[in-house]
């Protein structure tokens, strides 16, 4: 088989050669920079900063907050997209719209406007504060500037695979006499269940990288509540690129496990979906 | 993201044998749960942005931009934008091309290439070019030399910004262009018309909306982009701050009033962004 198959159109030469020189130049190169300064590190010295307690500290907030955050997301995206796709509401249309806006809106702008909000004196910080709920500044509020970033994520997971779950099976279902309860787990649950796991675990990547909204909430504590993205900054920031890179490629190699999960996900979901067609 | 509900679905209208008492409470229990939620993560930030921004009164909101500082943010950010969408904008034209008109080896690997900033913490994006250019980096001698500054300047927030919204474009496109199909594309060749004559008379209006949506998204994210660009802007004032970069500084100052205006501007433009989704989708373009 030849590089590429026949046909009349023009043109390929000119936007493959474009598309990869460029791909190389701005993204493949500078990521081989970071490997190749991880490299240049002695293993022992590798290890000593990944393995660092300050290190381990960072990773636990950094997957515990992020797991907690898809998790959250996990329950609540089904619930939205359920509410979404399902019924018929005032604002139905607009609120639709407005689950992207953690997508298009700055994490700076979500990192300081939830600081306002969960604050002590905040809107909704003032009512916790009683309860003994600290939000602003603790590992609470870490979870929550994480779970607002990776909340679109979640729910456009799931949206599509609700609407097209059968609605002919589950009134069959229901004319049979099953409950509510039975066709969600019997018959909804198992349609979406693909769709649901891929929202998890995209919202989980997107999480665990990120920056700006959780450090104007988190309060940055060394071992307490700093993430690893943080933890990185402050090498750079301390002209240490050696343990910056090293921290950096351990972080590559989770988003890689992650992305390639995904990927399988989305495999297993089609498998589903191709199956349930027949 | 996920395509606009047709509303068919999405009316629970009336159904044979069923418990309608308990159904509308439950229907009313999910859409309260749905709404409290967002309420509290989403709306009431979204809220406080334009309260806080205002706290002192519309005459101190627009006295903060009169701020030197913030008018170099913003006019740093409009530079830098101006510099990267378009380059990126070209770029997603040829990715979609090569990769929807085209069968070849290694299609999926390109794909998920392209992608690959998307899966990337953007504190790794912006190190990269760190490790590369900056003081102690790979190039950072040479550069010295030669009296050239890319961290801590502008070229290095170019840099970073493009990596970070190189895939958007392309993103929008590329199952566009596959769902359209090259049919007509190859009728207008057939026909005798050039691969450029083609590009603009057949293609270009059949994506015109995709690349609209791409275009804009591009553009918000790389207005907003705050990881990525804090790791190699250096926070000089009035000369390598952005607009998100400010909003931090300010913040970290206490000046809340002009922390938050400027982030009030990034919010209407992340609006201006979902209404421009929502027209596109109006316009019958679905993207799944």
């Amino acid at each position: 088989m030849s590089f590429r198959q026949p046909s009349v159109l023009p043109g390929f030469g000119l936007t493959f050669g474009f598309t990869t020189f460029f791909l190389s130049a701005i993204v493949l190169l500078p990521l081989a920079a970071l490997a190749l300064a991880a490299a240049s590190l002695h293993w022992s010295d590798f290890v000593h900063v990944v393995l660092s307690p300050r290190a381990l500290g960072s990773y636990r907030l950094s997957f515990g907050a992020s797991f907690l955050a898809a998790a959250i997301n996990l329950v609540f995206g089904l619930i939205i997209a359920w509410t979404l796709v399902r019924y018929e509401f005032p604002g139905r249309g607009l609120i639709d719209a407005l689950i992207d806006m953690p997508f298009a809106l700055p994490t700076a702008v979500s990192g300081i406007a939830l600081t306002t909000v969960f604050a002590h004196n905040g809107w909704i910080g003032r009512y916790l504060e009683p309860w003994g709920v600290k939000v602003a500044y603790t590992w609470v509020g870490v979870t929550l500037a994480l779970t607002l970033i990776s909340m679109p994520f979640a729910v456009r997971a799931v949206q599509p695979a609700l609407l097209e779950v059968q609605r002919d099976l589950e009134e069959a279902a229901e004319t049979l006499g099953a409950g509510r309860i039975y066709v969600f787990r019997r018959i909804i649950l198992p349609a979406v269940l693909p769709a649901l796991l891929t929202g998890f675990t995209l919202a989980f990547a997107r999480a665990l990288g990120e920056y700006g909204s959780v450090i104007f909430i988190a309060g940055n504590l060394p071992m307490k509540t700093e993430i690893t993205p943080l933890l990185i900054v402050i090498h750079l920031e301390e002209f240490d690129y050696h343990g910056a890179a090293a921290l950096g490629v351990v972080m590559l190699g989770f988003s890689f496990v992650v992305l390639l999960a995904i990927n399988l996900l989305q495999a297993w979901g089609r498998r589903r979906h191709v199956r349930a067609a027949h | 993201m996920a395509a606009a509900l047709p509303s068919a679905l999405a009316g629970d209208a009336t159904r044979p044998g069923q418990h309608t008492w308990l159904h509308s409470l439950v229907r009313w229990l999910f859409i309260a749960v749905s709404l409290t939620f967002l309420a509290a993560v989403l709306l009431a930030p979204l809220a406080t942005v334009f309260v806080m921004a205002l706290e002192r009164g519309l005459q101190a909101y627009l006295h903060s931009f009169a701020d030197p500082d913030t008018t170099a943010a913003v006019r740093l950010t409009l530079t830098t934008a101006l510099v990267v969408v378009p380059i990126n904008t070209l770029f997603g034209l040829a990715a979609a091309w090569a990769i929807a008109k085209f069968e070849f080896r290694g299609k999926s690997i390109l794909i998920t290439l392209i992608d690959l900033p998307l899966a990337i913490s953007p504190v790794i994006s912006g190190m990269i070019f760190v490790l590369l250019f900056g003081l102690h980096g790979w190039f950072g001698v040479w550069l010295r030399e030669h009296d050239l500054s890319i961290i801590f300047a502008l070229p290095g927030i170019m840099l970073a910004t493009m990596f970070v919204t190189f895939p958007y474009v392309a993103r929008e496109l590329i199952p566009l262009m596959q769902q359209l199909g090259n049919d007509e594309e190859e009728a207008a060749i057939t026909l005798g018309a050039g691969g450029w004559m083609t590009f603009f008379h057949v293609t270009l209006p059949k994506i015109r909306w995709g690349l609209l949506y791409g275009v804009v998204l591009c553009n918000a994210r790389a207005m907003g982009e705050f990881g990525a660009v804090s790791v190699v802007s250096g926070h000089i004032r009035g000369l390598t701050n952005t607009m998100p970069l400010h909003i931090e500084i300010l913040y970290n100052e206490y000046n809340f009033v002009g922390a938050f205006a400027v982030a009030s501007l990034l919010t209407l433009l992340a609006a201006l962004t979902l209404v421009v989704k929502t027209l596109v989708e109006r316009t019958g373009y679905r993207r799944r």
